[in-house]
């Protein structure tokens, strides 16, 4: 179906309809009545009484209309060849569609199905016009009806209200059925993956070794904890160098910089919340590793330039701007009246710092450092390049480690099969993840929470 | 004329200070306990007290009234120093606590808070147990040396506070869970436990209601007998029931001071009249 025209037409019924109520409600004025509702609503709502109908037909249509052709061209097709069943039917079908668009297919057209194809094409045609004519006449008779409607006392207002909010309720749900269906998929293809490797040896297994297929020998070992390990060290190091920097750069900006310094400075900060994970990863890559490394030389402790401690220091870098300003955003949140108590107590600016400001912006605090903790978790390009990829449980932090991130994009990228363990395994990492970032964010939401109802 | 001794309100420099301050001194001669003399503030470029010069004295309360952005606040946070925390305020000028310049440089601005405390126009109790509002103010200054001293500067404060019997049950519950009078009773219990000299107040009753305004009020006039108040107020009712002496501010400049009673009644001022009256404000 040509999309441009009927949205032109659907465009074109609207502007009408919309023009027309608002006349016909003006009309009303000029008469001498008062409106209940300003034209301008009289116009929206006459707009919604025919736009739904058409909508409705064309969405049905939408939803309808491949079901409806497929049987068409089942009963154009001769019995012996309907009769056919999966592939072969569906091969039959195809050929008849091919034929219709004008493309060709490859080898001879039987005569049978040219008069399929030709059959089809007038089909379409036919409901193409039906449809449209279909829509178009319930959008004018909704627009009858909804002139008939407008009279000075119609509460248009309310009744557009109503549908705008049911708009708003729809947008919101959209968003849930999102999380919704993605936790649905991940925990099907999950459970498909826990058929093939017994959940026992996914969660607690210490070995991570998946053989591809091409390999042979069986599928391989998938222990969860190696990776698992790799994750929680790459987050702490990151949180270790996150968070003192982070809260003290928010104690400073919200606490001693003047107001010039914190306008500059907090969003040159910010800017690092800005900055691709991709260019951090090769910043990790090139400078910070072989630094670590130079620096672990001299010590005479051995680093790896790709190692947990390289990927870990760089994501904690990243996440520097997220501690500092939602916690300098938290600190500043504080009444003044608060500090001004301390003060007048005769306590000195780090004391009152200390002992009632932080204490009272706790909470916010804490929730940025979760909010931040599920950032580091859920990193993906930093660790692809700077942590080594090697997932082994090590306790050294100077040594390469894998984390579950990674794993799914190895397991992801070139030739899969999604119906081998190597692939599906993706998703019951994926899913551990989600789950993993999902307590921490409620957690975190449920902690901000109930700190905002403080100063209330 | 007689000449009144260093001790005595109307001392006599006060009356050679740049400014056309009207002074009434008291019938009976109070011992000073802050003296200011030609104080100016500027918030920034714009001067927001003029030549501001007072005596404040002991074991009375000292009201300061005027229309709304007179000084009369600004003035008061002079007096601990607490412009210092806004940014861009400067004051120039002189003033004394028992003889100690404020603004000197030697003087500790932490230990001068200790000695003038502050009470302020929102009750605004610390995020803790009420036990931990009294003691926090004894804990900075390191006033207690044991548990027990500790529990009896918090028994103490918040019986001068006359809070005590209400709240010596739930000392561990929240200090913000209090009443709005009650919070305020906390602050003032707060600062007392540092045991200050002068208590600051800056319309400590704006935000109560009418009983927990009279609480507030009785309070301030027991706690006349072992402080010196100083204490900003809108309500002229206020300033008339709890003060011995009122000042009067009026853009920026204080144009008359003296003992309540003759401000109310007899005031020698124009302006103060006309504010006293209603006639703006």
């Amino acid at each position: 179906m040509n999309t441009a025209l009927v949205a032109a037409l659907l465009l074109v019924l609207l502007g009408f309809a919309y023009q027309m109520g608002w006349s016909r409600s003006r009309s009303l004025v000029t008469g001498g009545s008062k409106l209940h509702s300003r034209p301008s609503y009289h116009g929206s709502l006459a707009a919604i009484w025919a736009l739904l109908p058409a909508l409705l037909i064309l969405g049905l249509w939408a939803l309808l209309g491949t079901t409806a052709t497929r049987a068409y061209i089942i009963a154009q097709l001769p019995p012996e060849i309907a009769s056919l069943t999966g592939a072969d039917l569906a091969g039959a079908i195809a050929r008849i569609r091919q034929i219709e668009t004008g493309f060709g297919v490859l080898g001879e057209t039987a005569p049978w199905e040219n008069a399929a194809a030709q059959a089809l094409r007038e089909f379409r045609l036919l409901t193409y016009a039906v449809v449209l004519a279909a829509a178009a006449g319930t959008g004018a008779l909704g627009l009858f009806m909804a002139r008939r409607r407008i009279t000075a006392r119609l509460r248009a207002r309310n009744e557009v209200e109503g549908v705008v909010r049911v708009l708003l309720i729809g947008c919101s749900v959209v968003a849930i059925l999102t999380t919704v269906g993605i936790v649905a998929s991940l925990l099907s293809e999950a459970i498909r993956f826990f058929t093939f490797v017994s959940p026992v040896d996914f969660f607690f297994g210490t070995v991570w070794n998946p053989r591809f297929s091409s390999v042979g020998s069986g599928s391989g070992d998938y222990g969860l904890l190696p990776l698992l390990w790799g994750t929680l060290m790459v987050a702490t190091i990151a949180m270790i160098v996150a968070l003192p920097i982070g809260l003290m750069t928010a104690i400073y900006l919200s606490q001693y910089a003047p107001p010039k310094v914190r306008s500059t400075v907090k969003p040159i900060v910010e800017v690092l919340a800005g900055i691709p994970t991709i260019v951090y990863g090769f910043f990790a890559l090139v400078t910070v590793g072989p630094f670590l490394a130079a620096i672990g030389n001299t010590l005479g402790i051995d680093i790896r330039a790709t190692s947990a401690l390289t990927a870990g220091v760089v994501m904690g870098i990243m996440i520097i701007p997220f501690i500092s300003s939602l916690s300098d955003d938290v600190i500043r949140q504080v009444p003044r009246a608060m500090r001004d108590g301390s003060l007048g107590l005769g306590a000195t600016q780090s004391e009152t710092i200390k002992r009632v400001i932080l204490p009272a912006a706790l909470p916010g605090i804490v929730g940025a450092f979760l909010l931040a903790v599920s950032r580091a978790i859920g990193e993906t390009m930093i660790v692809v390049l700077a942590a080594g990829n090697s997932p082994y449980l090590r306790l050294n932090p100077g040594e390469p480690v894998s984390t579950v991130t990674v794993t799914i994009v190895n397991q992801l990228t070139g030739d899969t099969d999604f119906a081998s363990p190597q692939s599906l395994v993706a998703f019951a990492l994926g899913l551990t993840l989600f789950a993993m970032t999902l307590v921490l964010n409620v957690v975190a939401l449920y902690i901000v929470r109930r700190y905002r109802e403080q100063y209330e | 004329m007689q000449m009144p001794s260093e001790k005595i309100v109307a001392s006599t420099d006060l009356y050679s200070m740049k400014s056309s301050t009207i002074r009434t001194p008291d019938a009976e001669a109070r011992p000073v306990r802050v003296k200011a003399r030609e104080v100016c503030v500027f918030y920034g470029p714009k001067q927001a007290l003029f030549d501001v010069s007072i005596d404040i004295p002991e074991k009375a309360v000292t009201a300061f009234i005027g229309p709304s952005g007179c000084g009369k606040s600004t003035f008061l946070r002079c007096l601990n120093r607490m412009n210092d925390t806004i940014e861009g305020a400067r004051v120039t000028g002189r003033i004394e606590l028992d003889g100690d310049d404020v603004y000197d440089a030697s003087l500790d601005v932490v230990e001068l808070r200790a000695r003038v405390g502050m009470v302020f126009q929102k009750p605004n109790p610390f995020p803790k147990s009420i036990y931990e509002n009294i003691a926090y103010g004894p804990r900075i200054h390191g006033l207690a040396a044991s548990k027990a001293e500790m529990d009896g500067i918090v028994e103490s404060s918040l019986q001068k506070a006359s809070l005590w019997d209400e709240v010596k049950d739930r000392l561990q519950e929240p200090g913000t869970g209090l009443s709005g009078g009650q919070q305020q009773r906390l602050c003032i219990a707060r600062a007392i436990a540092v045991s200050p000299e002068v208590i600051l107040m800056d319309e400590p009753c704006s935000a109560l209601d009418p009983i927990a305004t009279a609480k507030i009020e009785e309070l301030i006039d027991e706690l006349r007998e072992n402080y010196t108040i100083a204490i900003v107020t809108h309500s002229m009712q206020q300033a008339a029931r709890v003060s011995q002496r009122t000042a009067f501010f009026h853009l920026g400049n204080l144009v008359e001071e003296g003992p309540t009673d003759q401000i109310f009644t007899s005031p020698a001022e124009k302006r103060t009249q006309d504010y006293i009256t209603g006639r703006f404000g």
